[in-house]
């Protein structure tokens, strides 16, 4: 924690005033949540008729076979084709040959800088906006594009991590250029890769809400069939709330999942960070 | 490409929009990320827990909803931004700034402040311990540590990050659109739709525009990091 | 879901006989019956498109889901229900595909989408609102109309705006891509794209917009969603004929569906479906359209 390295380790009067703070700032931040209760509270946001769908079986149901399962299908079969596009250009991202080098940096480039929501309507468009299924897949695409350039950088940061000596190592005992990739480079390099991949599914999950343009299915479908639905007197605010809340804990149990994924294969390690634009010059040669 | 040119003053009047959103979510965010850090950093163990909260949620909650929230459901709860009421004449059409824009506004930038304040606190940890305990030894509080020591050198080390966070905000401005702002995202649904045979070009001219204005970003983003580097 | 709202349309069924008139009953309840015909084998003229969709069993029809009393939609699943919708089905009885099942793919057209689902073919029929104008027919074909109606305005309850006139250099929202948004800035107010309808609806309940403007049964339509909150003002400043879409490849299609309507205007099914829909109670339901002849 940085804390301890930006101040020493209080006295008795530096104690008194930190108390001082403390006080000052959970009055503070209880009077601005009671405001808000308050606020709710005067708006009748509170009443059982808009919380009533989110303890109906029903819904419940509808929530999370309609929503919950939709949207997990769709984050994850985006980044299952994210991690083929990621790799394929990844690769071509590192081949010696120039010509094989520009046009796949040139294409991750492009893909890391549209907008997600462009491409969304765009392939929507494109296969027609007519079928739930063709909804599915225009927001699939665009995910699998947009997470399969950024996973494109991941997968060359990662098998430049790969300690040099290896890949020399390698060489040197006969191996051709594809085994070293295959049988040196490549399995290490998913390994250091894993956390980074785990946490791209978080930004997949959150990016599915966006299919909300073109009513693909998922959360953000459920999300507008519930609060438009005049039984429920018009309950945007519960909805949010139930709905954010299950984006929320999905996120989290991935963030667990990468945290242990992370101990148990990289160890305490610094995630490889890996930045949106800008790096990667392909003019570099790769390293051999 | 006679299509695209065309609708150029459309597609200005877009952008114009475009970038009038990223620009006052961007600011806001990085006044609003300052303020999470220094809570995220501080001695107060209350203000670290409130902003570690903030962060964690907003940071696993998607734009969407962040703005959804702003824009369609605070009204139920009498938050509204009724006050924002600009007309900018362009000559290529009025820009209105009004409580639709303003709501989105602030779903960006209470978005873009849980990243900003991230990329910061990266780069707080940047920090070398030294620095912070030279600065303590010459008896500095927390505060003049933190505001003459550990935050120029933090914003230093954070720009990398910051300018990742910046370009994620200029391409999350399309949200924005798909709620109620007319801006790039929207006006290029519509163009789209109206003209089915030239749909691949003005997709291509939206996009490049994009790409453009990363690229105009992520370069500024360098010099910045040059300029203030030590040497 | 799906199957609850069955239920209690066979229970509403099995009332209709003893129980005429039920205050409460929600308003759908008396919606016509439509069933689906049994004898379609030389019905249609052999090669029509009417008779490959006959014999195909299925077809596909683009209509909207959020506008009440028009074509509203509970969940993805479930057919959808209003007075548009109510058109479509007899057109799909008449192929001898019942209207309640499976073999009807319902799908979403929003307003700028509608004449490209025809012509892709990704629909057989629009009915979601549909106003005929020459430019479409350039496009697409339209018959009918089925329902004249004109653009009035949606302001909230306690408003003062009487009709778009008082809207001069005002904000005024509609749907990207329809032709009231063009409307509302020949009118003399701001046009502001929204991406749907029922968006429009919450920016004026919410006060975001001081109105919107459209079809004046549409209008009616959210008026009754959002009861006592937002009310219909204003003359119809604009007349907007609600039809049928085809494609324009089966111009065959324009004379059945005329058959059909015409048929649901004598027995008044199109009446019984009005009422149930689009009127309050004190209003009685208007004369039906003279329908457009079908050009060559």
């Amino acid at each position: 924690m940085s804390g301890s390295v930006l101040y020493d380790a209080p006295g008795p009067r530096t104690i008194a005033r930190h108390r001082v703070y403390t006080v000052i700032a959970s009055v503070g931040l209880l009077a601005l949540l009671a405001y808000a209760v308050l606020r709710l509270q005067q708006n009748g946001q509170f009443e059982y008729q808009k919380w009533e769908p989110f303890v109906s079986p029903v819904f419940i149901e509808t929530i999370l076979v309609d929503g919950v399962l939709e949207t997990l299908k769709m984050a994850f079969s985006a980044i299952l084709l994210a991690v083929g596009f990621g790799v394929l250009f990844g690769i071509g991202k590192l081949s010696e040959h120039g010509w094989v080098r520009w046009p796949c940096w040139a294409v991750v480039e492009f893909w890391r800088a549209v907008p997600v929501l462009l491409n969304i309507i765009f392939f929507g468009i494109l296969l027609g906006l007519d079928s739930t299924t063709n909804r599915y897949w225009a927001v699939v695409i665009a995910l699998m594009l947009y997470n399969g350039a950024v996973l494109a950088e991941v997968f060359r940061a990662g098998i430049n991590a790969v300690p040099k000596g290896q890949v020399e190592a390698a060489y040197a005992v006969g191996m051709r250029k594809s085994q070293v990739m295959l049988a040196i480079q490549l399995p290490q390099a998913v390994k250091i890769m894993l956390p980074a991949l785990i946490s791209q599914c978080v930004v997949a999950l959150k990016d599915t809400a966006l299919g909300y343009v073109v009513l693909a299915p998922g959360l953000t479908f459920v999300m507008r069939l519930i609060y438009a639905n005049p039984d429920h007197g018009q309950n945007q605010i519960p909805t949010v709330i139930v709905i954010g809340g299950i984006y929320v804990l999905l996120n989290l149990i991935l963030t667990v999942i990468a945290t242990w994924v992370q101990r148990k294969f990289v160890g305490e390690k610094k995630v490889l960070e890996v930045s949106m634009v800008g790096e990667g010059d392909p003019s570099a040669a790769p390293v051999k | 490409m006679d299509v695209v040119w065309e609708h150029r003053e459309a597609i200005a009047l877009a952008f114009a929009y475009t970038v009038l959103l990223f620009v006052f979510a961007g600011v806001g965010s990085l006044i609003g990320g300052t303020l999470l850090t220094a809570m995220r950093v501080g001695p107060i163990k209350v203000l670290r827990w409130a902003a570690a909260i903030y962060v964690t949620l907003v940071r696993n909650t998607p734009l969407l909803i962040v703005i959804f929230f702003f824009r369609l459901a605070a009204p139920k709860m009498d938050l509204r931004f009724d006050f924002v009421d600009v007309v900018l004449p362009t000559t290529v059409g009025d820009v209105r700034i009004n409580n639709i824009f303003a709501a989105c506004t602030v779903g960006l930038t209470v978005y873009t402040a849980a990243f900003v304040c991230e990329a910061l606190r990266s780069g707080v940890n940047a920090v070398p311990l030294g620095q912070a305990e030279a600065a303590r030894a010459i008896g500095m509080p927390f505060a003049g540590v933190m505001r003459y020591v550990v935050l120029p050198q933090a914003f230093r080390a954070s720009i990398p990050p910051l300018a990742n966070v910046q370009i994620a905000l200029l391409k999350n401005t399309t949200v924005a659109g798909a709620l109620g702002v007319s801006e790039a995202f929207i006006r290029m649904r519509g163009l789209l739709n109206d003209n089915p045979t030239a749909r691949i070009s003005l997709f291509i001219a939206f996009a490049a525009i994009f790409v453009v204005l990363v690229e105009v970003l992520s370069f500024v983003a360098n010099r910045l990091e040059r300029r203030v580097r030590v040497a | 879901m799906r199957r609850m709202k069955l239920g209690m349309a066979a229970v509403a069924v099995l009332l209709a006989g003893s129980l005429t008139a039920c205050g409460d009953a929600g308003e759908d309840d008396d919606a016509p019956e439509v069933e689906a015909e049994s004898d379609c084998d030389d019905k249609f003229e052999e090669g029509s498109r009417m008779a490959e969709l006959s014999d195909a069993g299925e077809i596909a029809i683009g209509n909207r889901v959020d506008q009440p009393g028009l074509g509203q939609q509970d969940t993805p699943d479930s057919v959808p229900e209003g007075f548009d919708i109510d058109m479509a089905k007899l057109l799909i009885a008449d192929l001898c595909i019942d209207p309640e099942s499976d073999a009807v793919e319902w799908t979403e057209a929003v307003s700028e989408q509608r004449e490209q689902f025809l012509q892709d073919g990704v629909v057989d029929l629009v009915a979601a609102s549909y106003s005929i104008t020459d430019d479409r027919r350039q496009l697409v074909g339209q018959a009918g109309p089925y329902m004249i109606t004109g653009q009035q305005v949606l302001v909230p309850i306690d408003s003062d705006v009487e009709s778009i006139d008082d809207l001069q250099g005002e904000e005024v929202c509609a749907a990207e891509g329809s032709t009231s948004l063009e409307n509302i800035n020949t009118a003399g107010a701001v046009g502001v794209p929204a991406a749907n309808y029922g968006q429009c609806a919450e920016d004026v309940v919410n006060g975001t917009v001081p109105a919107m403007s459209t079809d004046g049964s549409i209008l009616r339509g959210l008026a009754q969603q959002y009861e006592g909150e937002v009310k219909v003002v204003g003359p119809e400043f604009s007349e907007e004929r609600i039809g049928i879409g085809y494609s324009k490849d089966y111009p065959e299609m324009c004379e059945w569906i005329n058959e059909v309507l015409t048929e649901a205007f004598e027995d008044g099914t199109w009446e019984e479906s009005f009422n149930a829909h689009l009127s309050s109670e004190d209003e009685e339901a208007p004369e039906p359209p003279t329908l457009d002849e079908c050009q060559a």
